[in-house]
């Protein structure tokens, strides 16, 4: 058993929902107990879809259990076919269901219904939530994808199909409008886009495409693979998240297609080259960034930080166990070790040692670097209902690069701007006693004591009480001299307590007793290197 | 359908209510029908009793709840608890993987590790609750012998109960029931000369406070459970007087009922007419003088009534629709028909239980459907087709039936806002002119 209050990622069938969901003229039928239709809140209010999931409960009770709830599943099943008319039905069972052990796949079978059924074994105990949707997704392509039986005619444009997208998946929407857009601008048919908006047939006539197009390989990774050997059609390997990955996505399907890219590459790469080489950015060199979600976007924001943005990535990590290989790679190139855990606890206690200015994760992570005071974006599902946005906000392509930059730069700024204006708080002009200055002639009100010409009298740090009492005590913080405490107001107080701990743990580690001023501009060289 | 409204009181239409329920104290003729109940299987769009943690560990302010159940069970939390997860809730999930089900005395010593490990984090933790689930109802895991175990273990410090709050076993609100149902055992036994008034059911605390407040006017010594404290656990007794403040708490009364409690029959006290009926049935019971009880209500009652007139204009007439949830749309619905002038379409609810609602369905116009139980497919054919001005429903049913051009008020909401009493009464009836509101006033 595993002590847990917050998870990643959902239960495998929630996977399923997510392609059952994101297609047309599917239905599922869950062998659940009641209460697992929760999960069609996750699409109607997160996702804020105006239809239901088509997903039909058999929501079995604990009078229902023994020989009843295989009756109850194909009544259920026998009255969703007759009321929903699909296409193509799912079936398969929750975690309970699991474990009462009724053959949805048996029982459907056995109602004889004239549409393909899929069954769908989903291990809850050992699997989650993108396993079960890339499982689905596969088993669905292998029940009904075959190879083209007619070569591409002479002179038709090349053709792929675009895999991944579902519902409730992060930014899936505009990640699909985007590479598609892009897809047609180099000349390529788009083939069929699957599972987002496809029905049965669609997935019917994937072996028509030359190759596949790849968005998201949590998802959409087995399913390329079948179709690379069932229907011999190469995939892409590139996400195509943030500029230098566009590009060389790009680069990958002229290649793939045979076709001649150039020109979309000498149209330029969006706004990101520019704002990024821009003055205005020259403060985020070296920001310590630390990034975790998904394999897919943990890898590709890491990627856009370092590359593209000219932050010092200190933290690389995923719950992705699919994928921990990949993110362990992308890691080793960046010098780190990658943290692989869906324990949010040890995420936090990762964010905590690596103190990095900047935190991009998902939704729990943006809680974590509330909790530790530091600024953050979120990259990764899971994610709450504000990261389904109204507005166009891809992850993808160029126009994603864009949003990526002001993604990840908006939070920091928005730090700065907090930085000064609490400096600016403390400042003898702006501070609460201080009257407005086209008063100050003629309003007699004392002004406060600190004079313009010297910092803020602030109150002396008093030294941790350890320290109060004697200097051959090893382990207390070293003494200031006054003169040295007044120099420490002068550097900017939001970097001022930065400067105290170096300072002391120079002079700490020097035995040094009592700082100086030299001692600070000893400290200062020292850490500057 | 009966469409007259009568608010006052004293004049409304006396029943002798459902074939099944026994006749309310003040009924003197027999020319109505009543409303009428039928029954419906099928899917159920609702939730299981887990969810009622979330506000049952708000309530007991030193208890923690630890589900024992699937990764399902930890995503329903989340998903329902929202952004309350962030804030250290005294809840969790042991989540059963694939190496509990191989053998079930491998579980029994997983569990043990869990509760350590927890109890060693949280040393404020005065109450654990081991919640049972589906999974762990089926693999039969027998959490009322762990919890003995546990607790032989951890007492005095801390003491470990056990319920389950499984979807196969409780619907939504069930699991406050199936809670305070397992506390029971625990109450001291109170003298038999003891007579106290005992109000079952969790409130929100300002709600508690101004009940407490009003029965301390009145003169009756009152006790509340869930009690905030653990440690603070009422006693119970012959002379205990029990009075629900919620419909939900079928197992809690008999288990009260059981020890010697005596129940008190009374509308729900929702709305103006249902808090004082409510309040009266404790007067009564308490021989409290008619002239003490009229000058202690009458002023809170007048500012409620009041209050609740303001939305009167807006929502008398309105024809509304409840899908099942929490047991509370019967007494919400009566508040709405009688107090609000609102036609009832189809009242849903999970459980009806007869003798708990017989006060409630007094009340209600001849020939309202009640129903109870869900196929909920069925019941949105239903629903669209008498395309009700409002309708009360799940948070999966909501937005598709806006698309469909159906105002809707989420369910939960009746769950987490205040609502009981004479003060909540305006909050409760906004609850029903906000969406109602919105639609009129939206120009896209």
């Amino acid at each position: 058993m595993k002590l847990t209050v917050w998870t990643y990622e959902a239960p495998p069938h929630v996977g399923a929902m997510r392609i059952a969901t994101a297609m047309e003229g599917v239905h599922y039928v869950l062998h659940a107990p009641q209460g697992d239709t929760y999960a069609d809140l996750l699409f109607t209010m997160i996702e804020r879809r105006d239809q239901r999931p088509p997903v039909t409960y058999t929501t079995f009770q604990a009078r229902d259990l023994g020989a009843d709830t295989a009756e109850i599943f194909k009544e259920a099943a026998r009255e969703a076919y007759e009321r929903f008319e699909p296409d193509l039905m799912l079936v398969g069972a929750s975690c309970t269901a699991e474990l009462i052990q009724d053959d949805p796949g048996g029982l459907a079978r056995a109602l004889n219904l004239p549409i393909p059924v899929v069954p769908l074994e989903l291990p809850s105990y050992q699997r989650k939530e993108n396993w079960g949707a890339a499982e689905t997704f596969l088993q669905l392509v292998r029940a009904l994808a075959r190879p083209r039986t007619a070569p591409r005619a002479e002179g038709e444009a090349p053709s792929c199909n675009i895999l991944g997208p579902t519902a409730l998946g992060f930014r899936h929407r505009d990640d699909l409008d985007e590479i598609h857009r892009l897809l047609v601008r180099m000349g390529l048919r788009v083939n069929v886009v699957a599972p987002l908006g496809a029905r049965a047939h669609d997935i019917a006539r994937l072996g028509e495409a030359d190759f596949n197009v790849v968005l998201y390989p949590e998802i959409a990774g087995s399913a390329a693979r079948h179709l690379e050997r069932a229907c011999r059609q190469p995939f892409t390997k590139t996400v195509p998240i943030g500029v230098n990955a566009t590009r060389e996505f790009i680069a990958e399907i002229g290649a793939l297609a045979g076709i001649d890219v150039s020109d979309v590459l000498a149209e330029g790469a969006g706004r990101l080259p520019w704002w990024s080489r821009s003055v205005d950015s020259n403060y985020l060199t070296g920001k310590r960034v630390f990034v975790f979600g998904d394999a897919t976007h943990a890898i590709a924001a890491a990627r856009v930080a370092a590359e593209e943005l000219c932050f010092e990535v200190v933290g690389l990590g995923t719950y992705s166990r699919e994928l921990a290989r990949e993110v362990r790679e992308a890691a080793g190139r960046l010098g780190l070790e990658a943290l692989i855990t869906d324990d949010h606890l040890e995420v936090e206690d990762a964010i905590a040692a690596a103190a990095p200015e900047l935190v991009l994760g998902t939704q729990m992570e943006r809680h974590i670097a509330k909790r530790l005071g530091i600024a953050c974006a979120v990259i990764s599902a899971p994610v709450h209902v504000q990261d389904f946005p109204a507005r166009y906000s891809p992850q993808m392509g160029f126009e994603g690069a864009n949003v990526l930059f002001d993604t990840f730069v908006h939070p920091l700024v928005m730090g700065l701007e907090e930085h000064l204006l609490s400096m600016f708080r403390d400042d003898f002009e702006f501070n609460d006693a201080a009257v407005p200055s086209h008063l100050a002639s003629e309003h007699a009100a004392p002004r406060r004591e600190a004079a313009p010409a010297t910092p803020p009298a602030e109150p002396i740090v008093v030294a941790p009480p350890a320290a109060a009492s004697t200097e051959t005590d090893a382990s207390a913080s070293p003494a200031w001299t006054a003169e040295a405490e007044k120099e420490l107001l002068k550097i900017p107080f939001f970097v001022r307590g930065k400067a105290r701990r170096n300072t002391e743990r120079f002079a700490h580690e020097r035995g040094v007793a009592s700082i100086t001023l030299e001692t600070i501009y000893d400290a200062k060289a020292h850490f500057s290197r | 359908m009966n469409r007259h409204v009568i608010v006052d009181g004293a004049r409304r239409p006396v029943s002798a209510g459902c074939a099944d329920v026994p006749a309310p104290a003040d009924a003197r003729a027999t020319e109505r029908s009543g409303p009428v109940v039928r029954t419906e299987r099928g899917q159920r769009e609702v939730f299981c009793g887990l969810t009622g943690i979330i506000w049952m560990h708000r309530k007991i302010q030193d208890a923690f709840f630890l589900i024992v159940g699937s990764r399902t069970c930890a995503h329903l939390m989340q998903s329902a608890a929202g952004v309350m997860i962030f804030a250290e809730p005294r809840f969790a999930t042991a989540i059963i993987e694939e190496r509990d089900l191989a053998g079930l005395a491998d579980a029994n010593e997983e569990l043990d590790a869990c509760v350590e490990r927890l109890l060693a984090r949280r040393p404020d933790i005065k109450m654990l609750f081991l919640v049972g689930s589906c999974p762990s109802e089926v693999i039969k895991l027998d959490l009322s012998r762990a919890s003995q175990r546990l607790s032989a273990r951890f007492l005095p410090d801390v003491r470990v109960l056990s319920y389950s709050g499984s979807g196969i076993e409780t619907t939504f609100t069930q699991g406050e029931d199936a809670c305070l149902a397992s506390l029971v055992p625990s109450l001291p036994r109170a003298e038999p000369a003891a007579r106290e008034l005992l109000v079952v059911g969790a409130l929100a605390d300002v709600v508690e406070d101004q009940f407490a407040r009003i029965f301390e006017a009145l003169g009756i010594p009152a006790r509340f459970l869930p009690m905030r404290r653990a440690n603070a656990l009422p006693a119970v007794g012959e002379g205990t007087c029990l009075l629900l403040a919620q419909p939900f708490l079928a197992d809690t009364a008999r288990a009260l009922e059981d020890r010697g409690a005596q129940p008190l029959c009374a509308p729900f006290p929702l709305g103006i007419e249902g808090t004082t009926a409510w309040l009266k049935a404790a007067a009564d019971a308490f021989d409290v003088d008619p002239d003490l009880f009229a000058r202690v209500v009458a002023p809170m009652e007048a500012r409620g009534r009041a209050a609740v007139a303001r939305d009167r204009a807006r929502l008398e007439g309105k024809r509304i629709f409840f899908f099942p949830d929490s047991q509370l749309e019967v007494p919400i619905a009566r508040f709405l028909h009688r107090e609000l002038g609102m036609e009832l379409v189809e009242i849903g609810t999970p459980y009806l239980h007869a003798r708990h609602m017989a006060e409630e369905l007094a009340l209600l116009p001849d020939g309202v459907a009640i129903v109870e139980g869900q196929h909920v497919d069925r019941q949105l054919d239903r629903c669209r087709a008498a395309a009700p001005d409002i309708t009360v429903c799940g948070l999966g049913l909501a937005n598709p039936l806006e698309a469909e051009g159906l105002a809707t008020k989420w369910s939960i909401e009746l769950l987490f806002t205040p609502i009981h009493g004479y003060d909540q009464a305006a909050d409760l009836s906004g609850l029903f002119v906000r969406p109602l509101l919105r639609r009129a006033k939206l120009k896209v």
